[in-house]
């Protein structure tokens, strides 16, 4: 993922264009986990979703190859995609979710370009439905879901009626990759194409980015030789 | 060397044919072809980021080189990924894919390890080639779909002890058995690629015949599909190598092999024509690797020149690099240029492209030599150490000027295929000579008006001389190898201007970010190429080079006579 982020010009964001993009890490780990569900036999039907310009569809392809059935497409471009956020992206996988009847929905738990960590959680609470973030292992057993979550003091073990959302951290498991058979097949699968319109979801932030700059070069230290000299230089420029 | 020549092709597209006839026959090079539809390109662009990705992550190229042998979990996962099948048909098992759509999978296998890219190329590119090319609906049924999942492997079994570039010697013998239902074979091969963990081998061996037009026995060549569980096939242990020590080399013995009569490939007689057609058809995957070897050898040399610093200054900034690196900038620029052009030409149904696929492999093996050298020099004592990975790469390259055809005697299969219709076309050389600029009227696109200038006055000069050419050999003349290198250098020098010409002009065309820059190595490249090739042609009129060519055989001579140095020491002892 060694890409050279450059800030527009007019500091509105990060460019895009002509960058290439492919799927979010965590992402391939929850495919990855669907897949692996619907291969035991506790799930029937692994639908891939992204929602963005028509880019996008090279990823839920990928998805396919993966071992994902079908795939929705939901078209999000210019100013309503610049915008968008994990609210919006949530209320579409709400949507969805009740509309495709699902079972469980499962996401990397942040995409690593923005690293907002909110889009499962936010899911779950409009659609009030439990929720196991950060997994590191997922285990179906009848109706119920164990969830093992990564958490700052170690591992928490929880249990979760379906429908639940699910989020997946880096040691759920390792995704395959994509055969060449595979991506073959994947090309008789279907991608079903939607708006945000036909799912009654208003793409509207409430998030407004005044400006984007890149961090502060970081400027020389300077040495010291004594204590003093550091408590003095510390008050000198206000930082005690 | 006649049964080379069995190419006369009257109606012919293909450029390097028409150049020998003294015509510009623009059609397959300009424009560069673009020959896959938005489905093929597609489905092209998501192959490419999961075969990179194994490459980068998976496969260990220096491991597989100290182990001698590709990594089982590698070998596994390869074909999982349908490595194995790439051009087989999808109906039976294979991924289907274009020439186009192989080479552009088979630059990142050279980019990453010969090794693994010559056990695949082995496999596919020629050890089951000939059951694609001509084999019977049955052959293909039942051996295409096992070859194509890797749950067999084939390998191409025709050079002998005796007989390497002499292939029509070969002596394994196949004889019809009493029963007529089988052919005996018997006999043994050398230095056969996946020699050692084949099951089907196409297998090339004589058997008397009778000839129609003189009611006598000859001796005529009969590819085979063999398969090891026929009994009677072994092998020997695995060659030790300078380089691609990954890929398996043995000899393959046939000891009283019987191979049913349906296994014969193609007509019985007709071996040798298969051979070739094999050889031929993939040709193109060479070019196609080793430009990819060379663009991971410039990533390499170019992040060494950018970074280190000497004598107070990066040493990119020196002349000394700075011509290291444009020329092998260029020499990639052509060899990715033929590469994709020979491609499209064949993915167009083009079925002569015989002389161009020769002149790649030529091209392309010395200048990913010559790359991979500079590249190792640029990084100075770095590049020499095996941690850097170079020096492996430069060990796996050396074979690619000797196997699938010498580059010596690939440049005599050039220079003669256009010699073959000699006589008939002095004639229309002598036409076309009068009106050299008529001709470059037909080069569309954006070229130059001195890049047309230099291609035209190079063609002139080339078949100016080539009319001198075509009487000495007509004198008898023309056995000289000597001239003949000559004359294939120059058809290889014309062949890589029009090709740059024609990706640059192409680029400008579209309008590419990088169009000045490839104007600037297209022009680059035609200047220096028209130089050689006014060099050669040069020479071959001077009277002081026909002395050097008559010195040389009689140095040639005389340390042959005497087992050596024939020159005694300078200090007398």
């Amino acid at each position: 993922y060694i890409v050279t982020i450059r800030v527009k010009p007019d500091h509105s964001g990060v460019v895009t264009d002509g960058v290439k993009h492919s799927m979010n890490p965590f992402c391939e780990i929850a495919v990855e986990e669907a897949v692996k569900l619907k291969e035991k036999k506790f799930i029937k039907e692994v639908v891939a979703v992204s929602c963005g310009p028509t880019q996008v569809t090279e990823t839920i392809r990928t998805a396919l190859a993966m071992g994902c059935d079908r795939g929705i497409h939901v078209e999000v471009s210019g100013k309503d995609y610049e915008a968008m956020g994990p609210l919006q992206i949530a209320k579409i996988f709400a949507a969805l979710a009740k509309k495709e009847e699902a079972s469980l929905v499962i996401l990397g738990k942040q995409a690593i370009d923005d690293d907002c960590n909110q889009t499962g959680q936010m899911t779950a609470a409009l659609l009030d439905w439990p929720q196991g973030t950060f997994a590191s292992e997922v285990t179906i057993d009848g109706e119920k879901v164990k969830v093992v979550r990564e958490i700052d003091g170690g591992l928490e073990t929880i249990k979760i009626s379906m429908p639940a959302v699910l989020t997946a951290d880096l040691r759920l498991n390792t995704p395959r990759y994509a055969t060449l058979p595979n991506i073959m097949k994947a090309k008789k699968k279907k991608i079903a194409n939607m708006k945000p319109a036909d799912l009654g979801v208003d793409m509207v932030s409430r998030v407004e980015v005044l400006r984007v700059d890149e961090p502060p070069t970081r400027l020389a230290g300077v040495k010291v030789e004594t204590v003093d000299d550091l408590v003095a230089k510390l008050k000198a420029n206000g930082t005690i | 060397m006649t049964e080379l020549l069995q190419y006369a092709f009257p109606e012919s597209q293909s450029f390097a044919v028409n150049m020998f006839k003294g015509q510009i026959n623009p059609s397959q090079v300009f424009p560069f072809p673009s020959v896959m539809n938005e489905e093929q390109t597609q489905f092209l662009q998501e192959l490419v980021p999961p075969v990179s990705k194994f490459f980068e992550e998976v496969n260990d190229p220096a491991k597989n080189d100290s182990l001698e042998k590709v990594e089982d979990s590698t070998m596994e996962s390869l074909k999982e990924m349908g490595a194995f099948g790439l051009q087989v048909p999808q109906d039976l098992g294979g991924v289907g894919l274009t020439n186009t759509q192989y080479a552009r999978l088979v630059e990142i296998v050279g980019q990453h390890d010969l090794g693994v890219g010559i056990t695949l190329g082995a496999h596919q590119s020629i050890g089951f080639k000939g059951i694609l090319l001509v084999g019977s609906p049955a052959q293909k049924e039942k051996y295409l779909p096992k070859l194509a999942t890797g749950e067999t492997l084939a390998a191409f079994c025709l050079t002998e002890p005796a007989s390497g570039s002499d292939a029509a010697s070969i002596k394994t013998l196949a004889t019809l058995s009493p029963c007529g239902k089988h052919y005996i074979l018997n006999g043994g091969k050398i230095w056969i690629s996946n020699g050692g963990l084949a099951e089907i081998f196409t297998v090339f061996a004589k058997m008397p015949m009778m000839d129609e037009k003189t009611g006598q026995m000859k001796d005529k060549i009969t590819a085979f599909i063999v398969e090891r569980s026929f009994g009677g096939v072994t092998h020997g242990p695995p060659e030790k190598k300078m380089g691609i020590k990954a890929s398996n080399t043995a000899e393959v013995y046939f000891e009283n092999v019987p191979v049913p009569i349906e296994n014969v490939l193609g007509e019985v007689g007709g071996g040798f024509k298969v051979a070739m057609a094999i050889l031929n058809n993939g040709r193109f995957g060479m070019a196609a690797a080793l430009s990819g070897t060379m663009k991971g050898v410039i990533t390499q040399a170019v992040d060494h020149a950018a970074n280190r610093v000497q004598f107070g200054s990066k040493i990119h900034t020196y002349g000394a690099i700075q011509e290291k690196l444009a020329r092998m900038t260029m020499l990639q620029y052509v060899t990715e240029s033929m590469a994709y052009m020979i491609s499209g030409n064949m993915d167009s149904g083009s079925k002569d492209y015989h002389i161009e696929a020769a002149i790649s492999k030529i091209f392309a093996s010395e200048a990913a030599w010559e790359v991979t050298d500079e590249c190792i020099q640029v990084m100075g004592g770095m590049g020499f150490m095996k941690g850097s990975g170079v020096e492996r790469v430069m060990r796996d390259l050396r074979i690619f000027r000797i196997f699938e055809g010498t580059n010596d005697i690939l440049r005599l299969f050039v220079a003669l295929n256009g010699f073959q219709d000699a006589g008939k076309h002095l004639k229309s050389l002598q036409k076309a000579l009068k009106n050299p600029l008529g001709n470059a009227g037909l080069l569309a696109g954006e070229i130059t008006k001195r890049a047309k200038r230099t291609l035209c006055a190079s063609w002139v000069v080339f078949n100016g001389q080539y009319g001198c050419i075509v009487m000495l050999f007509l004198l008898s003349i023309a056995d000289e190898q000597f001239v003949l290198k000559r004359v294939a250098d120059s058809a290889i020098d014309l062949y890589a201007m029009v090709v740059v010409l024609s990706r640059a002009s192409r680029s400008l065309s579209q309008g590419h970010a990088s169009a000045q820059h490839e104007k600037i190595l297209c022009e680059t490249w035609c200047i220096e190429a028209y130089d050689r090739i006014m060099k050669n042609v040069k020479d071959l009129k001077s009277s002081s080079t026909t002395q050097v060519f008559k010195n040389m055989k009689a140095i040639s001579a005389a340390v042959v006579e005497n087992g050596g140095i024939v020159a005694p020491h300078p200090l007398g002892f």
